[in-house]
């Protein structure tokens, strides 16, 4: 235990060598547009970060950026842990939170953030989720029940119906996956989209909810469910690692039967 | 003058803004008219040929609009 104790020592001293060498400069590309000036065209800005000073993540070069260099640059950020969803963005051509993702260290390459993909922009970084929220309260994400629990306080459930939740409850909603679902992107009035069909599915598999048939029937046409053509992009883009992809399969299976 | 479908949607969306008003209350109406007026005065210089921008302007007045029919907002200043 001493000897992992002196090692951790030795790698702060190694860190602080580190960062008190010379400056190491990446630049960084942010997508800007600004609806007080609708007239000017969306341009890409350029700011040089000293990656020795910034902390390891995009998250904190943007904060950096809009500290000491911008303080007009925009962006939602909350819980800086991966928990709120707020800093979805696509970073290098990726759609993923800017709090998880870590800044690559070549700081001979430019990274490039840009909104979601093909959501409207209300400002630089920040897009219009109102779509995304309204498609999420049309399926009803709450427990519908007519019984209430026999003993008055709560809704029981075995550990096994509980397990069924894993890997579905833990979406924090970002928008990632569906903004990367290029379905989602040619049909996103009708096509509910990854995320908010993950929800769809864990509600109807919830053991508690009565609501089953219901659900089944509003996924019941061409647009809201079938416009997943399994292309995945929902995977493999998820910041949290979970797969959208594999939940519609499985709504689809259940329809399969109706 | 043949009007372009985007000029058809900013007067729709004059419109019904306008026609909304009749729901608010009678003494706080001509506020509501007013205000109405300003904001599409307010970017009456943009050139009809900057459709990116007339759109989003568009679609962010659709959205208040959605907002400001809430009959709890009664008036505005």
């Amino acid at each position: 235990m001493f000897r992992s104790i002196n090692r951790l020592n030795l790698l702060g001293l190694r860190r602080s060598l580190a960062t008190s060498a010379e400056q190491r400069l990446k630049s960084f590309h942010i997508y800007r547009w600004n609806p007080d000036t609708p007239e000017i065209e969306p341009k890409m800005q350029t700011y040089e970060i000293d990656l020795n000073a910034c902390g390891p993540m995009v998250l904190d070069a943007l904060l950096k950026i809009k500290n000491e260099q911008d303080a007009t640059l925009t962006f939602r950020r909350s819980c800086r842990e991966g928990i709120c969803g707020s800093c979805a963005m696509n970073i290098g051509g990726t759609n993923t939170l800017a709090c998880l993702c870590k800044i690559d260290q070549d700081n001979a390459k430019d990274l490039k953030i840009y909104p979601l993909p093909h959501m409207f922009v209300v400002r630089d970084l920040v897009p219009d989720l109102t779509h995304f929220y309204k498609q999420y309260k049309s399926i009803q994400p709450y427990l519908q029940r007519e019984t209430n629990p026999p003993d008055g306080r709560e809704n029981l459930q075995t550990i096994e119906d509980r397990a069924k939740l894993d890997g579905l409850y833990e979406c924090i909603l970002c928008a990632c996956c569906s903004t990367s679902c290029p379905s989602y992107w040619w049909n996103q009035q009708e096509y509910l989209g990854p995320a908010v069909l993950m929800q769809a599915y864990r509600w109807l598999i919830d053991s508690r909810d009565e609501a089953t048939n219901l659900r089944k029937q509003m996924l019941q046409n061409s647009m809201s469910l079938y416009r997943c053509h399994t292309i995945m992009n929902c995977a493999r883009t998820c910041p949290k690692g979970l797969n959208p992809g594999k939940a519609i399969a499985e709504i689809k299976k259940q329809l399969a039967f109706d | 003058m043949k009007l372009s479908g985007l000029q058809k949607q900013v007067i729709h969306l004059y419109r019904s803004c306008m026609r909304q008003v009749k729901h608010k209350p009678i003494d706080t109406q001509h506020h509501w008219r007013k205000f109405i007026h300003a904001e599409f005065v307010k970017y009456k210089a943009i050139p009809k040929k900057q459709f990116s921008a007339i759109e989003h302007l568009l679609r962010s007045g659709d959205r208040r609009l959605e907002m400001f029919s809430n009959p709890q907002i009664k008036d505005i200043s």
